[in-house]
């Protein structure tokens, strides 16, 4: 880990302020992946703005009727919250699903949406990774490379990495957005579709974020009715990121929206799709996963995905 | 003492402690924090520093330059050793690959420098700014290339009879090709190490290790000193499973710091490198054809197997069971260790068995199939009491067929689902498998002291407790021979100032050490009765008793200490005998009809391995095997990258080890055997023992939940959901 020095801020937009001024500034929530990928020195920030100060631990009503959900609520307080239970029962899931208890009592909503992929060359400094290191390459991509987790739609020849989060795809198919203080002050609101950025030919840029601007809140809309389910697939029955996971809600008349994590740099959902729910879950999948560039090791996540959703829908 | 036969009866037949439960007496310190683990012995010398390693990133090659001036002007820093500074250090037997030193690169993460500094921060920030360039050199780093290369060209291991007459004569023959994946042991205590040879004279280690003498020597070899000069610590391990049987770099780069700055230096492989830079379980493909006549009697076994090693390593020899653990008069078995640029592969938790068997009993359960025969009927049918490659070589205890039956009996075999994929609850398949187990019982040579104070006695042997009981069994020895209690006997293990024990491996330890301790317990009892001049004396209720003399313990010396010490040597008689453990595993499992995720919801061993000596630790020593099966079967693989040649999913994130949630009620059952050819107390291993077979019963129980038969493992659900029927 490299030296860095360390502030901290009671003020959301003077939080963001100092970040954009003070150079190699990032902000630190409950560091649960920021403090890993600085002891591997995978990000190495010369100054923490730590937010833990700022008050954002809050979920309150909106006028819409929805809910406003602090930045820096923890994930366990969020996935417990009795309106959330009722009403955004996927996100609940959701969370619960990710991590482990003591994780989740120090992860905040805002860190959860930035946490960065889980590709295992992401990870060894000694491999060449475009999203560490622009331009490098990526070691994913080679020959021999062990690809059994990483991306298969939406990914791009500079990386094929995926969003790992749980709690973003039960938000994306919640239709939330993303509420956040610019460096001068002003707020922004950007739906999740917005908020993620595809690799593209610059795998490092994940998000929409400018520099310093800084997450406050993640607003949901009024509850949408239906069967809320997350079905989060892996290899072990614990403490294990997706292989692949479903975000689904349902009305009885068989409508619905569908959600994918694990197999996308982003959650992944097309309103298409959607549409197509009443028709099964192969129809959902030709269309969500329309386009999808599999590796030879992964592609088994097509079918896992289209036989997750007929489990779902099979459930009642 | 020797032993050169097999004992009569004896006090362990009448025994007040031995074979009794008791609770781990180390256990109060583990559960409080208070157990001395290597890399937090910030109190055995002053003035540590800290250590950290710089690891090699290709695979094969040579280091062409080395800058460190930058990591040497970090902040804290003490010292950089880089591996171009010095000539490749000397290699003891027991390492393949070189530790430290020289230009050449033998595989990914070897380690090529250290850094020492006054804090971790300080040394891992520095490291980092070591400038390394290489010029790498091709390698081999494919099993399935070297495979279809290799398959059926070395020389059988063994051979008798006539195999290929035999299976052109079988009704029912058998030919699959299966695979086991690279194992990490994914202990929890990293290899760590405090080191003081400040003086460059005395080397003082604190480390984790499960042999202490082999260490020491090999500390002598690497670095060309003479072993007294060398002392080794290492009271509590959390966990090795072979991982720790050998010197590693963290004692070397430990010792390297400490010679250079002149101050204890500790050393600690990160998590992220030990799969790298330590040593692994290689990865087999093997090939087993199995012949049978059409009442189920198997006429043949034909098991070839490769497995990946560094030159001059011996990989995993997964065909050595299939040699002696069924009945069939014509057998071939063949290895090829094939040399690969992969790191080291060595020794875990049953080598060779753990593979094999995940193979073996795969075949046996298709064969029994094929037969129309029940799988523990079949196996039932197939038993020997004989090692068949050499009838006149009896099994000493064999009663693999009891474990069967009794396994069969409680865990409910017969109600089950005979017809794959026909048994459903919800949108899970219900599947049940069992497997039979078996490994070896070695023994070896295992010294200990005695110390007789005021009557307490000091257990003192160089034997390591590595989270199995050691502490604890051989304090019930001592308490049982000496005729005192558990509370007045305290052991002293780990340390190299105490007399070589046989160390923890093999699932020799709990066997051999008890044996030691014996010894040196009987040579006291001899001391005792020739100070009091007596002949025999019988030792009970913390007394000694000969004829009219009836003298506590503690006053049969005056306040003087008696000190005894002796050596349990194991005969060569053994050599006439086959001498095993034996047991059955039955498995309960859930199989996701839709996304063919595997859970396992219930499982049973019948162990047979002589007497028990405490049936608390050796159940934690099965369920622990049976959890590490459960990994095994269902998602620990080490991932090659074929290219770049190393193990990819190097951490514990990437390689999965099972958590609670995948372990469900686990049940084991101890035959109540005892071995007297074994060891004066009738015993042998179960360490091992646990982890045998438990990988087959998994994957027999997914084919019969699914109808989709899996010969490669982990059996992740990739490898099945293609198969699986429309749900
Ligand atoms: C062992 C392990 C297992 C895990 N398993 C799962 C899993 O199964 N599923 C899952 O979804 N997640 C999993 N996680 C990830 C976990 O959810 C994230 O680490 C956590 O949510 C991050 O939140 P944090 O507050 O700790 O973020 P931090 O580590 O503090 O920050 C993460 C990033 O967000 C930035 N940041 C934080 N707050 C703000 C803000 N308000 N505005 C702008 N930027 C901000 C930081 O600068 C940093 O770049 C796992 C993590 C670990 C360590
Ligand atoms: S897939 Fe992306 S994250 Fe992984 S190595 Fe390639 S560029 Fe890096």
């Amino acid at each position: 880990m490299k030296a860095f020095s360390y502030e901290r801020v009671s003020d959301p937009a003077q939080a963001a302020a100092r970040a954009a001024e003070v150079p190699g500034a990032k902000f630190i929530a409950g560091g649960t992946n920021l403090l890993d990928l600085m002891k591997h020195e995978i990000e190495i920030p010369q100054h923490l703005i730590d937010v833990g100060g700022t008050g954002l631990d809050d979920i309150a009503p909106t006028d819409e009727g929805g809910l406003r959900i602090g930045a820096l609520v923890s994930n366990a307080a969020l996935s417990a919250d009795a309106r959330v239970r009722k009403d955004y029962a996927v996100l609940s899931r959701a969370l619960v699903s990710g991590a482990s208890g003591q994780l989740r009592n120090k992860a905040t909503t805002g860190g959860n949406l930035l946490q960065r992929t889980r590709c295992p060359y992401f990870y060894d400094t000694g491999m060449p990774c475009n999203k560490r290191s622009p331009g490098a390459g990526c070691a994913a991509l080679g020959e021999g490379a062990t690809t059994r987790q990483l991306g298969i739609i939406g990914t791009s020849d500079a990386c094929i990495a995926t969003h790992p989060s749980d709690m973003a795809v039960a938000l994306r198919v919640l239709d939330a957005e993303v509420e956040t203080v610019t460096p001068t002050g002003e707020t922004r609101r950007l739906t999740l579709e917005e908020f993620y950025q595809l690799p593209g030919d610059t795998p490092e840029v994940e998000n929409a974020l400018e520099q310093g601007e800084m997450i406050t809140a993640v607003v949901l809309p009024a509850p949408v009715e239906g069967r809320h389910v997350y079905y989060k697939v892996r290899d072990r029955a614990s403490y294990a990121f997706a292989l692949v996971s479903v975000a689904l809600i349902q009305t009885p008349d068989g409508t619905g929206r569908v959600a994918l994590g694990g197999v996308a740099p982003k959650p992944w959902r097309r309103d298409e799709a959607d549409a197509l729910l009443p028709q099964g879950a192969s129809a959902v999948m030709e269309r969500l996963l329309d386009g999808a560039r599999p590796t030879q090791e992964n592609a088994y996540k097509l079918t896992l995905a289209e036989r997750t959703l007929a489990a779902l829908l099979a459930q009642e | 003492m020797d032993f050169n036969q097999s004992t009569e009866d004896n006090l362990f037949d009448h025994a007040r402690i031995i074979g009794k439960p008791h609770a781990r007496i180390d256990g109060l310190l583990k559960v409080t924090g208070r157990a001395p683990y290597a890399y937090e012995r910030h109190d055995v010398v002053a003035n540590q520093l800290v250590g950290y390693p710089v690891c090699a990133t290709i695979a094969r090659g040579k280091i062409t330059h080395m800058d460190a001036s930058a990591a040497r002007a970090a902040p804290g820093v003490a010292a950089v050793i880089t591996t171009l500074e010095l000539e490749p250090l000397a290699r003891a037997d027991s390492n393949v690959a070189h530790l430290f030193g020289g230009a050449t690169v033998e595989h990914y993460h070897q380690a090529i420098a250290v850094v020492v500094a006054g804090t971790l921060e300080q040394a891992r920030g520095a490291a980092s700014l070591i400038d390394v360039r290489y010029e790498e050199a091709p390698g081999v780093f494919d099993l399935e290339d070297a495979w279809s290369r290799l398959q059926n060209t070395s020389e059988p291991i063994a051979h008798i009879g006539d195999v290929d007459a035999a299976f052109d004569a079988a009704p029912m023959t058998l030919d699959e090709t299966y695979r086991t994946a690279s194992q990490s042991h994914a202990m929890m205590e990293p290899h760590a190490s405090i080191v003081d040879w400040s003086d460059g004279g005395q080397m003082t280690v604190w480390t984790s290790n499960q042999m202490i003498e082999w260490t020491r020597q090999a500390l002598a070899t690497t670095f060309d000193i003479d072993a007294d000069r060398i002392r080794l610590e290492s009271p509590y391990v959390g966990g090795g499973f072979g991982g720790k049987l050998w010197l590693r770099a963290d004692a070397v780069l430990a010792a390297l710091g400490s010679r250079e700055t002149g101050r204890p230096v500790k050393v600690a492989l990160p998590r992220p490198m030990i799969f790298n830079n330590a040593t692994h379980r290689s990865g087999t493909i093997q090939r087993l054809r199995i012949a049978a006549g059409s009442d189920g009697k198997i006429t043949a076994f034909d098991h070839s197997a490769i497995s990946h090693t560094l030159p001059g390593g011996s990989g995993e020899d997964a065909v050595n069971q299939t040699r002696c653990f069924y009945a069939g008069e014509n057998r071939r078995v063949a290895h090829h260790p094939i040399d690969m640029g992969l790191p080291e592969s060595a020794d875990m938790r049953a080598p060779g068995e753990a593979s094999g068997l995940a193979v073996l009993e795969i075949a046996m359960d298709e064969m029994a199939e094929k037969l129309g025969m029940d799988p523990v009927a079949f196996r039932i049918l197939n038993d020997t009491q004989v090692n068949p490659e050499e009838p006149s070589k009896p099994f000493t205890e064999r009663h693999f067929v009891e474990c069967l039956r009794k396994g069969a009996d409680t865990f409910g075999w017969a109600k089950r689902n005979l017809k794959p994929g026909g048994q459903r609850e919800g949108q899970w398949l219900i599947g049940h498998g069992m497997a039979g187990a078996y490994r070896g019982a070695p023994t070896m040579t295992s010294g200990a002291r005695v110390r007789l104070q005021n009557g307490r006695l000091i257990v003192e042997t160089d034997m390591t407790d590595i989270g199995t009981g050691s502490y604890t069994i051989l304090s019930q020895t001592a308490a049982e021979t000496m005729g005192m209690e558990m509370g007045d006997v305290e052991v002293r293990l780990g340390n190299s100032a105490y007399p070589t024990s046989s160390g923890s491996g093999g699932q020799f330890g709990a066997t051999s050490a008890t044996a030691g301790v014996y010894a040196a317990c009987v040579a006291l009892q001899a001391q005792i009765a020739k100070r009091l001049n007596v002949d025999e004396a019988r030792f009970e209720n913390g007394r000694v008793v000969a004829g009219q003399l009836d003298l506590a313990l503690a006053d049969v010396a005056d306040g003087e200490e008696i000190v005894a010490e002796d050596t349990i040597n194991f005969g060569d008689f053994k050599d006439e005998l086959e001498i095993g453990t034996f047991g059955a595993h039955f498995v309960e499992v859930a199989v996701n009809a839709y996304t063919g995720e595997t859970r396992v919801r219930r499982m049973l061993a019948v162990c047979d391995a002589g007497r028990i000596l405490n049936p608390i630790t050796a159940r934690s020593q099965v369920i622990g095997g049976m959890t590490m099966g459960v990994g095994a079967a269902l998602t620990e693989g080490m991932s090659v990258d074929t290219e770049r040649g190393f193990f990819v999913n190097h951490d514990l994130a990437g390689y999965e080890v099972a958590v609670h949630a995948d372990i469900p009620e686990q049940e084991v059952i101890f035959l109540d055997t005892t071995d007297a050819a074994s060891s004066p107390l009738k015993a042998k291993g179960v360490g091992e023992l646990g982890i045998c077979g438990v990988a087959a019963a998994i994957g027999n129980a997914i084919y019969n939940a699914t109808g989709v038969r899996i010969r490669e493992y982990p059996m992740t659900l990739d490898r099945i959901i293609e198969q699986l029927p429309a749900a």
